[in-house]
């Protein structure tokens, strides 16, 4: 493994240069969704879950860009581009509710599943998958998403 | 196996009752739909413009097959249900095909009433009820010159103006001395008829049909009176009935109507009817708008929730023929002992009339100028008391203290690119368009594809009226029955009686025991419950951050680029130069890109990325400063003027009472924003009186003025009383806010809340019940104890650090 540790809170975290997957086959029986990102994204540990509050999230600063990673309340863990398809909006600014969230500046609703926004409202932000695993979040990020 | 529900009835009611039942339960049932018409589901009330050449067919559908199909729905078009076979629940229909049932849906609406003349079968004599009668008048209006519509209300005129529109020559006859007589009084009749005479309509009133003659096809009426007149088209406008026909067959208790309770159940407890073809509480209704909540309550039946119920409507009318403004509600012709308010203006087509008893609106008729229809119908469904605003009620809501839009609000007279809605570039034509496109109805439909009056609202009352004049009738101002948000069915004011009655002291007890449709609530919801719990359990609710908009969880007013921006204290906008210079120094070591006064006397440093703000707060803590809460649904700003320690006009010490209330009332969370000001003396440089609560000193003491605010609607305060000392001043200042803060909405500001609860509720409370007032303020004292802890010393300290710090990559 060759992570780069960020040297504070305000470095973005070089994901870019992360080569090695952190998911080992041992972690667990994987799923469809986990093999199918195994073979083109890395899965980094983010953080732990109790980082995060429930309905609630936390934002992860990339090269490129911004990810927002949200928790339900029923502790499912998601993660999209921290910004909202209609003025760019910081979706992690946010009220999450179920699987959803409001952005913060003009209310749309984005589906944290999909990214897309919900109800008349047209438009999509990119998702990334996550898995939680012993309390641990994991992020899978591809190259090619995280450098676009 | 999922449960079979069939639909008697392709019409706007079953549909409609379809759609809600998919919203909250998609896949329970497989459904079947029997429509008797070739066409798929259509908005009947657009038929008049249909025949008038407004609308086109394609702009009248409101389900296309796609819909049927994307929601896996059996229909059959055309095809009439002849038998319900209750045994074996089962409906046949017309050509042999069966569908069995467990759950029976009857909406089949009703038939037009046919007077019983002889000739009335004749060829040329039709009703006014269906695409197909529509196609067979535009097709008489091709071959045939003159059309004789019997009856004068809602229907004949309609169906007259479209004939007319079509190139016709047409004479209504009606059978009383007065047009639409169940919806007007007679001088707003007159009124009507004048104006329909002007465009070329004729009359004959007091005409008793006796009947319809011609070979073959008609060639005029007779009347009772033995006069006759010559026609080659009459359409039947007079009535409907419900139709039963089928539900009689299959041995369902009918009166006029299928009889249905409260829960929309017929007789037969597997069958349900809405619609024109039901009849709860004795009255069928023939109005669509009342369709929707008996849709409503049966699809929350049909999902087998069962916690709704139709309690019947309250209804009022428009007439859709463009170009006349006519509306009216509840019992419009006067009792005994019912007081009338009235305006007149014959030679400007204008007349209201309001009927009142008990200073409460019993009913309303008004012509040519409807704007305020929808306003007067809420005061009367509600039930409210118009003691204060008697006196220019009939000169409209607008004239409450609207700035300056005035005759602008006359909606019907605007361009299509007009706007409507300031916030969101909104403009009249895009709002017509997506409801005749999408088929909505509602407020909350409008708001949801448009955006307009989605923001600040103060355009609600234009989306309204552009409402009403699209949808007519089909508007119904009651589906606006205000529940907080889509997570529940009850109101306001109904939660906030649950959460001090039953004790409720967490947002999960409340969604509990008001049974919430979604499990976590929503963005509306949330922030709204969190307020109320912590204004009536001060000290024992522990606040829910993230139930909070991002500007209270994070204590700065997020901006458009996501950065924050930071507002200090500074008591009554008196400063000094160490001040001065501590913020100045603060503002230049972070970089503030934006130095700027608010309109609050305030300071205000723009531009701040959101981990910066635990630091800055630390040195405007060290430095002397609390939090602005600026950007708070909370106490905001004490505005003062210098008052009598320097102007040579002052009264009173206005900077010093300004500083004293601040430092009384900050950090209380409210309903809305709330700002104070302090004027020294009548000249109020302070702006006390667009202010919720404003201080004016005068040399014998201080005036004390309420519900003011300047922003979207500017609105003056109305002047609550006099008082002699400072003592007083800040008691009743408190007694103000704790009323406020227990009583109003969640999002409404005092403004609003003053007018809907009126000035004398509040005078009553404040004035005349000393006792009730100084409990208010020991309330409000106490509650303050828990929120005058300052929120940046906290955070600067490290409290909710993760709110503020952005994640690492861990291991």
């Amino acid at each position: 493994m060759i992570l780069k540790q960020p040297v504070g809170a305000l470095s973005p975290a070089r994901l870019i240069n992360y080569e090695a997957p952190t998911y080992r086959a041992g972690d667990g029986a994987p799923t469809t969704q986990m093999m199918k990102s195994d073979t083109m994204n890395n899965w980094t540990e983010i953080a732990k879950l109790e980082d995060i509050p429930r309905l609630g999230s936390r934002v992860l600063k990339t090269d490129t860009m911004n990810i927002a990673l949200f928790r339900t309340s029923s502790d499912e863990v998601f993660a999209i581009r921290d910004e909202c398809p209609h003025k760019k909006g910081p979706l992690s600014q946010g009220i999450v509710h179920g699987t959803s969230v409001t952005c913060p500046l003009h209310n749309w609703k984005i589906d944290l599943a999909s990214g897309e926004a919900l109800g008349p409202d047209e438009g999509c932000t990119n998702t990334f998958a996550t898995r939680v695993e012993n309390g641990r979040v994991f992020l899978a990020l591809s190259r090619n998403e995280a450098a676009a | 196996m999922k449960e079979r529900l069939v639909l008697v009835g392709n019409g706007m009611a079953g549909v409609r009752t379809l759609e809600e039942l998919l919203k909250v339960a998609p896949d329970k049932y497989d459904i079947t739909v029997f429509g008797s018409e070739p066409y798929g589901n259509y908005n009947r009330i657009m038929l008049s413009p249909l025949l008038a050449g407004e609308k086109s067919i394609d702009d009248i559908m409101l389900n296309d097959a796609d819909w049927y199909r994307d929601n896996q729905i059996t229909l059959y078009k055309g095809l009439e249900v002849t038998e319900i076979d209750r045994a074996n629940r089962r409906v046949v229909a017309r050509d042999g095909t069966t569908a069995a049932y467990d759950r029976l849906l009857l909406a089949t609406g009703s038939n037009p009433f046919m007077i019983p003349v002889p000739g009335r079968d004749k060829d040329g004599v039709i009703a006014f009820r269906d695409i197909h009668d529509v196609y067979s008048m535009l097709q008489a209006a091709e071959d045939y010159r003159k059309a004789v519509v019997i009856g004068g209300g809602l229907l004949g005129l309609e169906a007259a103006n479209g004939l007319m529109k079509q190139g016709m020559d047409v004479t209504v006859v009606h059978l009383l001395d007065s047009l639409m007589e169940r919806q007007l009084d007679k001088p707003a009749s007159a009124l009507l008829k004048a104006s329909l005479e002007k465009r070329g309509l004729r009359f004959l009133m007091e005409a008793a049909t006796e009947e319809i003659i011609g070979n073959g096809r008609a060639r005029g009426v007779r009347f009772k009176d033995g006069s006759e007149i010559a026609a080659d088209l009459v359409v039947m406008g007079v009535g409907i009935v419900p139709n039963t026909a089928l539900a009689r067959q299959a041995g369902l208790h009918c009166e006029r109507g299928i009889v249905v309770n409260d829960v929309m159940q017929t007789f037969d407890p597997r069958i349900y009817a809405v619609g024109e073809c039901a009849q709860h509480r004795g009255i069928a209704y023939g109005l669509v708008a009342p369709l929707f909540e008996q849709g409503k309550v049966a699809a929350n039946q049909l999902a087998g929730l069962g916690y709704a119920s139709y309690k019947g409507s309250v209804t009022s009318t428009k007439l859709k023929v463009t170009g006349i403004d006519l509306f009216s509600a509840g019992e419009f012709n006067e009792a005994e002992g019912d007081e009338v308010i009235s305006l007149q203006d014959p030679a400007a087509g204008t007349y209201k009339k309001l009927v009142i008893s008990n200073n409460r609106i019993k009913g309303a008729v008004l012509y040519g100028d409807t704007i305020d229809g929808s306003w007067y119908f809420q005061l009367m469904r509600e039930g409210t008391r118009i003691a204060d605003f008697r006196k220019t009620i009939l000169f409209g809501q607008h004239d409450l203290g609207d700035a300056g839009h005035g005759d602008e609000t006359r909606v019907m007279s605007l361009s299509d690119n007009a706007e409507i809605c300031g916030c969101n570039g909104v403009c009249k034509g895009d709002i017509v368009n997506a409801i005749a496109k999408h088929g909505l109805f509602t407020l909350e439909d409008v708001r949801a594809h448009t955006k307009a009056s989605s923001s600040c609202g103060s355009c609600t009352g234009l989306v309204e009226a552009l409402l009403s004049s699209t949808v007519g009738e089909g508007y119904d101002a009651s589906l606006n029955k205000k529940p907080l948000c889509k997570c529940t069915e009850y109101s306001h004011d109904e939660l906030i009686a649950g959460i001090r009655k039953h004790a409720l002291k967490s947002i999960p007890a409340v969604r509990e025991f008001f049974e919430w449709k979604t499990p976590d609530g929503c963005a509306a919801c949330r922030p709204a419950l969190n307020y109320y719990l912590l204004a009536y359990w001060p000290g024992e609710y522990v606040d829910d951050a993230q139930s909070r908009f991002i500007n209270e969880r994070a204590h700065g007013n997020i901006q458009k680029d996501g950065t924050y921006s930071v507002i200090p204290r500074i008591f009554g906008g008196e400063t000094s130069a160490r001040q001065l210079m501590d913020l100045g120094r603060i503002a230049e070591k972070w970089d503030v890109p934006t130095v700027k006064f608010t309109g609050g006397q305030r300071i205000d440093m723009l531009g701040l990325e959101k981990d910066q703000l635990p630091g800055i707060w630390g040195d405007l803590t060290a430095a002397g400063f609390v939090s602005g809460h600026a950007y708070g649904k909370a106490l905001r700003t004490v505005k003062t003027c210098v008052g009598s320690e320097w102007c040579r006009f002052g009264t009173q010490d206005s900077t010093r009472l300004g500083i004293e209330l601040e430092q009384l009332t900050w950090g209380s969370w409210m309903p809305h924003k709330f700002k104070l000001a302090v004027s020294g003396c009548p000249r109020n440089c302070a702006e006390a009186t667009i202010k919720d609560f404003g201080v004016v000193c005068v040399d014998s003491g201080y005036e004390l003025h309420i519900g003011g605010n300047g922003g979207i609607k500017v609105r003056v305060t109305d002047l609550l009383t006099k008082v002699e000392t400072e003592e007083q001043v800040m008691e009743y200042c408190g007694a103000f806010t704790q009323l406020y803060r227990e009583e109003a909405h969640y999002l409404e500001r005092t403004a609003p809340w003053v007018e809907r609860v009126g000035l004398s509720y509040v005078k009553e409370k404040i004035l005349h019940d000393a006792a009730g007032r100084k409990a208010l303020y020991e309330r409000f004292l106490y509650s303050q104890q828990f929120a005058q802890i300052d929120p940046w010393k906290a955070r600067a300290e490290g409290s909710e650090a993760h709110e503020f710090t952005p994640l690492k990559i861990a291991g």
